[in-house]
């Protein structure tokens, strides 16, 4: 009797083998979906054959809630809660759409602290979005990097109105509170801090070997794809394509002040891969800095709530209304029925749409780049299920 | 182009098609719309991709309203190439709440129209994956309907308000 343990098999185990694909959830819980975000990915092996993203863990119906306030302005706190990393930016947003929809011209000084507001935000959002990046990637230091400096803008933001996440501080036609007196000096001062603070981080992370290894050459987006599914924002720009509504479809005060679109240029690796992403992110901040550095310097004298309308009912019609958010397009379609509810708010997520694309980049990576390209896109839960 | 010249040159290539319903309304407050029928929206669409002069590369947003007695589709598109806007707007019946998909010339519909139909019921006939996007998918009843009654019940449990 032969011992069928040691004998040798008569022919390779390899043929016998079968294979198949299997189907696993990444998500809702899991930390890198940076939120309620579950993936249902196929997968042969490690390599991810499809991907179908699964959201809505987080609708509240922000858009039904709207039609129920009695006012335009009870909507701006709901705003807030949409992206709730960059909640000045949302009310921007709003309010540019609902004063185009009044026709109200708000004055100087209300235009220029609201790009002050929104540019500050917007270091703050990427702050959380790089930051949380390396925590995806497995750099822990730069987060806490991030996290230190974000704390000043948020101490800046306080001072100005008492809140630190949701501020409801844009208001249809003026601010809740004008600029208490220091806040001119503290923000030059936080300018000149960050600045440095900026190469630091480029330092850290960006050039970083592992860090460029793992992104440069993973979740490339072609311009056209990300045209055809309308992405945009860092998403866009990252592809190389120019385009900054901030520039493109001026709004507010953004036309008097000298600064650059960042876009990628594929330095590591083909344009559109997470870390063009990634550094432009980095690049904006600066041109962020920029902006608040030329806004801070001629911000002109005022009342901040004299263009306030006392009673606010808009003639019937309709407007859409776009801004740049830290994540891109952030539009609102306000539909007017003449009384003084909103009759139809809709909100155009900027993370919605980009998240939309996912499928299309994420074929043929590995399980784990797949963590990088969610991280890469950058989005806000709050905003993509509203 | 500004929105009479796009109008214009529609009605030049469109005008004769039976029930285009080809109508510009420059009045409108803020924002001038065109309105198309649902069985043609698919055609203009491509239209207004392809052509040379409006290359609407990039479409925005779409969102669903309801105008009580009949739902409304609008289209905010826009041309990178071009820098000009247009916005079109579909309206159907309520009984019968049936457009043709755009999916095809712009692939962000896919999820925009994902959500009309989950928010408003509005039946977007060619999409290829037409399921309810943010709300469960055994949820009964469309929100933003004007007429929407929130259930008392949902899976058998009370909903407290």
């Amino acid at each position: 009797m032969t011992d069928t343990l040691t004998a040798a098999p008569k022919t390779s185990t390899g043929k016998s083998l079968r294979t198949e694909e299997m189907i696993i959830n990444m998500g809702p819980q899991h930390p890198s979906t940076h939120g309620v975000l579950r993936l249902e990915i196929v997968v042969d092996g490690e390599i991810v054959v499809d991907v179908v993203p699964h959201i809505g863990y987080l609708h509240r119906c922000f858009e039904k809630h709207c039609e129920h306030m009695t006012n335009y302005q009870q909507v701006i706190p709901y705003v807030d809660r949409m992206d709730y990393v960059c909640a000045m930016n949302n009310e921007f947003a709003y309010v540019v759409a609902a004063e185009r929809l009044l026709k109200i011209q708000v004055p100087e000084r209300v235009e220029f602290i609201r790009v002050i507001m929104a540019e500050l935000q917007r270091i703050a959002s990427h702050l959380i979005a790089v930051g949380t990046y390396g925590i995806d990637i497995g750099a822990f230091t730069p987060f806490l990097y991030c996290f230190r400096d974000r704390e000043k803008i948020l101490d800046l933001f306080e001072m100005t109105c008492g809140a630190r996440l949701l501020y409801n501080y844009m208001w249809i036609g003026g601010l809740s509170h004008d600029l208490p007196p220091d806040f001119v000096p503290r923000a030059k001062e936080f300018c000149a801090y960050f600045k440095p603070k900026i190469k630091e981080f480029n330092d850290l992370l960006t050039y970083n070997e592992i860090f460029v290894k793992r992104t440069a050459m993973t979740g490339v987006l072609p311009a056209d794809v990300g045209l055809n599914y309308a992405c945009s924002g860092p998403m866009l720009r990252a592809s190389g394509v120019n385009w900054d509504l901030r520039r493109d479809d001026p709004y507010s005060v953004y036309h008097k002040f000298d600064w650059e679109v960042a876009v990628g240029k594929g330095e590591m690796g083909p344009v559109g891969s997470c870390w063009d992403r990634h550094i432009v992110r980095m690049k904006e901040m600066e041109q962020s800095v920029r902006i608040l550095e030329q806004a801070l310097a001629q911000i002109p004298e005022g009342d901040v709530q004299s263009a306030i309308p006392k009673r606010i009912r808009p003639n019937p019609g309709e407007v859409y209304a776009r801004t740049e958010s830290p994540r891109g397009e952030l539009g609102f379609y306000i539909v007017s029925d003449g009384t003084a509810t909103p009759y139809r708010i809709k909100a155009r997520g900027p993370g919605f749409v980009n998240l939309s694309v996912i499928s299309e980049i994420a074929k043929g990576a590995m399980i784990a780049d797949l963590v990088a390209i969610v991280g890469s896109i950058d989005i806000v839960l709050g905003e993509v299920d509203r | 182009m500004t929105f009479q010249e796009i109008a214009s040159r529609l009605s030049e290539r469109f005008g004769t098609v039976p029930g285009i319903g080809l109508e510009p309304k420059p009045e409108n407050p803020v924002d001038p719309y065109l309105k198309v029928s649902a069985e043609h929206i698919l055609e203009v669409a491509k239209y207004l991709r392809d052509d040379e002069e409006t290359q609407f590369d990039y479409l925005s947003c779409l969102s669903g309203v309801d105008l009580k007695g009949s739902l409304a589709v609008v289209y905010n598109l826009f041309s990178m190439t071009k820098r000009h806007k247009l916005t079109l707007r579909v309206e159907v019946p309520v009984a019968n709440p049936t457009v043709q998909s755009v999916e095809s010339i712009w692939k962000t519909a896919n999820w925009h129209e994902r959500e009309a139909f989950d928010l408003f019921g509005i039946n977007f006939a060619g999409h290829p994956d037409l399921r309810r996007i943010l709300l469960p998918y055994d949820w009964e009843g469309h929100p933003l309907r004007k007429d929407y009654q929130v259930p008392e019940y949902y899976n058998g449990m009370k909903v407290p308000y």
